[in-house]
């Protein structure tokens, strides 16, 4: 019997599994995600299941009509009888407690409340959201724009290529944090402006990567003979050369991910991220910064999540480098 | 050589107003406006609606804004290239004067840490390279790869917290470049009294840089190590630190140089949360102060000189390839 040979991606993922850190980050990006998708049934002040007049709801997850502004804890307290599972953490995030500001962890409020009296755990559970869509959707559009002006580039090379590496060169010397900012207190601080900024000025890494492969590969026997059958150099490109170019590209997006939650988190930290309605790691951190001196659980418990997602990712970025490139491992 | 450095510096040029162009184009562009917001403290006051156009129409005036924006641009230009960067509109200060106040501070910050940088985390990498899969090469590769991890800001509140905040030490001011009245102090005292000030923003400037430099170094060294120049040093005797230092680190030390050009723009960026946490009246705290009041002239010219230092750096870069490596010439292919 013959051994079946073993395909590129099988054996880089092979290579990334043996370092057991990098499998170690990639177990809790899974639970980071899983997390931000499950938040309304972890971190809700509604019941995940509840018996009614002998019907069953899930108001955690969807909301009648008749239900809306009902007060399902004080329901509870007033009949003790009826059957309702709460979440874990039994707070919205912008419910107020405004019995328990700025209290400490207790069994209650396990991480403690901000000073509005909201749940820190909740805020930092819907958090989660925030922090990986931004990660994600960010760096999709700015591999996006990196492969398109990258092939570009590289494929036509020449006057094409001199114009679209000069437009690379201009993005890469912009103080690109302080661009952000700018361009945010212009547009308005929100969640989707801070994801296309974020993605629109990070594309030049990609681009160049992209631009360097195609020019490598451009003159090689199976993109002549591509050529050769007639097919469109869109296909070529797309088809033929891209593959070729992904796998340094998606390294470059594991690193980018990192980057774009710790820009996230700066920018709400300055005040210029989401607004303060919506939870963010970096808005707790905000708030953090003026109870510092009384309350150490508004720092610690953001400070701590989005250290380690960054250094998941950059873990993951690492391991994926050096299964992808055997000359990288030194 | 100067022919090169001449060519590269009329290069930087379209870059350059590539750069200006998108700065202007997008402040330009944004809704919100610069003089409404300005007079609107004083416009209160007045009542009449009639009154209040005409003094924003007439301020718009004054700056130029109601021209077309190609003209507004052709004029920033112009003043560009007589190193006239215009008033504030904030204060009435040449922006020459307020980035001349701030540039001198965001600078010591940055070269302190890029040599700290260079000086801590070099000598790492090499002892990595040294002894490469022993204990010391994994651990000191994940300790500083959780630094690099750490967000800056996050630090230095737990730096405020643990060493300024007066709850548990309180060894560090909080704020500021220098303690007022600073510059009475005797020349000797000064420094001790902006040292002093600038231990926790230079920590914070500092650690994220080791992980990326001291894995290069520690690149750099190992391939470096296997040559056959240094069998043949060590087959002639010379003592282990000789090969190191003299054979090994000074061949090793060149591709660690085009580094610092890509180190200088994030520390310059990197800058606005720090500056601003520490309130260090530096480049990015004056930038983001002034894109708050959407100060036209003064983001501008940051936009212009950050770029502008950018490009410098990464020719510095390379003339210093030219000085460290006699083999790189740059005049037969320019």
């Amino acid at each position: 019997m013959r051994k079946k040979s073993q395909s590129y991606s099988g054996l880089v993922w092979q290579q990334f599994c043996k370092s057991r850190l990098a499998v170690i980050s990639l177990v809790f990006v899974a639970l980071l995600v899983s997390t931000a998708i499950l938040a309304p049934v972890i971190a809700n002040d509604r019941p995940i299941l509840m018996k009614w007049d002998g019907e069953w709801y899930s108001p955690a997850l969807h909301l009648q009509a008749d239900m809306r502004g009902w007060d399902f804890k004080d329901l509870k307290k007033k009949h003790p009888e009826s059957t309702m599972i709460f979440p874990p953490i039994p707070y919205g995030p912008g419910n107020y407690d405004l019995d328990a500001v700025l209290a400490g962890p207790s069994t209650a409020h396990i991480l403690g409340t901000d000073g509005d009296g909201r749940d820190v755990a909740a805020q930092m559970v819907w958090g989660a959201r925030i922090s990986l869509s931004v990660g994600f959707i960010a760096v999709g559009i700015a591999v996006f724009i990196g492969i398109i002006l990258g092939a570009i580039a590289g494929y036509h090379g020449g006057w094409i290529d001199l114009g679209l590496s000069r437009l690379i060169e201009v993005m890469m010397c912009f103080p690109t944090f302080f661009l952000i900012l700018a361009v945010l207190a212009f547009v308005g601080p929100s969640i989707y402006n801070i994801m296309i900024i974020i993605g629109v000025t990070g594309w030049t890494g990609v681009a160049r990567l992209v631009r360097g492969d195609f020019l490598k590969f451009r003159n090689r026997e199976f993109v002549i003979a591509a050529r050769v059958t007639g097919m469109s150099s869109r296909r070529i490109a797309f088809r033929h050369l891209l593959p070729n170019a992904m796998a340094p590209v998606l390294v470059s997006a594991t690193f980018g991910v990192a980057a774009a939650i710790l820009t996230e988190s700066a920018l709400s930290f300055l005040g210029f991220g989401v607004p303060p309605s919506t939870p963010s790691w970096g808005s707790i951190l905000s708030q953090a910064q003026a109870y510092m001196d009384i309350a150490w659980w508004l720092t610690l418990a953001p400070g701590f999540a989005i250290f380690l997602s960054i250094t998941a990712y950059n873990l993951i970025g690492e391991a994926l480098r050096d299964a992808i490139d055997p000359q990288m491992r030194v | 050589m100067l022919s090169y450095v001449i060519k590269r510096l009329l290069l930087m040029i379209p870059t350059l107003i590539g750069i200006t162009v998108i700065t202007f184009v997008i402040i330009r562009l944004a809704p919100g406006d610069p003089i409404a917001l300005k007079a609107q403290a004083s416009l209160d006051a007045l009542g009449s609606d009639q009154a209040q156009v005409e003094i924003i129409e007439q301020t718009r005036k004054l700056y130029g804004l109601d021209k077309p924006l190609y003209v507004q641009y052709g004029k920033w230009i112009g003043q560009i290239v007589t190193l006239d960067f215009g008033m504030s509109y904030r204060d009435h200060r040449p922006v020459i004067d307020k980035i001349g106040d701030a540039l001198p501070i965001t600078l010591t910050l940055n070269i302190i840490s890029i040599l700290l940088i260079y000086l801590i985390s070099v000598p790492i990498g090499a002892l990595c390279a040294l002894r490469p899969r022993t204990f010391f090469d994994r651990i000191s590769a994940l300790g500083l790869f959780v630094l690099y991890s750490l967000p800056s800001f996050w630090v230095a509140m737990m730096l405020i917290i643990y060493f300024a905040g007066g709850d548990y030490m309180n060894l560090f001011p909080i704020v500021g470049f220098e303690s007022d009245n600073a510059s009475i102090l005797p020349w000797y005292d000064w420094i001790g009294n902006v040292a002093w000030h600038l231990v926790l923003p230079v920590t914070c400037l500092t650690y994220g840089g080791f992980a990326f430099l001291s894995r290069f170094s520690r690149a750099s060294v190992l391939e470096v190590i296997r040559k056959d120049y240094i069998r043949t040093a060590r087959a002639k005797g010379l003592s282990e630190w000789k090969v190191v230092v003299h054979h090994a680190m000074r061949n090793a030390l060149i591709p660690l140089m085009t580094i610092t050009s890509t180190l200088l723009p994030a520390l310059l960026g990197g800058s606005v949360i720090i500056e601003q946490i520490f309130s260090i009246p530096g480049m990015g705290r004056l930038g983001f102060e002034s894109v708050l009041t959407r100060d036209y002239p003064v983001i501008m010219a940051i936009a212009f000189i950050s770029a502008f230092l950018t490009l410098l750096s990464i020719l510095i870069t390379d003339i210093l390839y030219a000085v460290v490596d006699p083999r790189i010439t740059f005049e037969e292919k320019g």
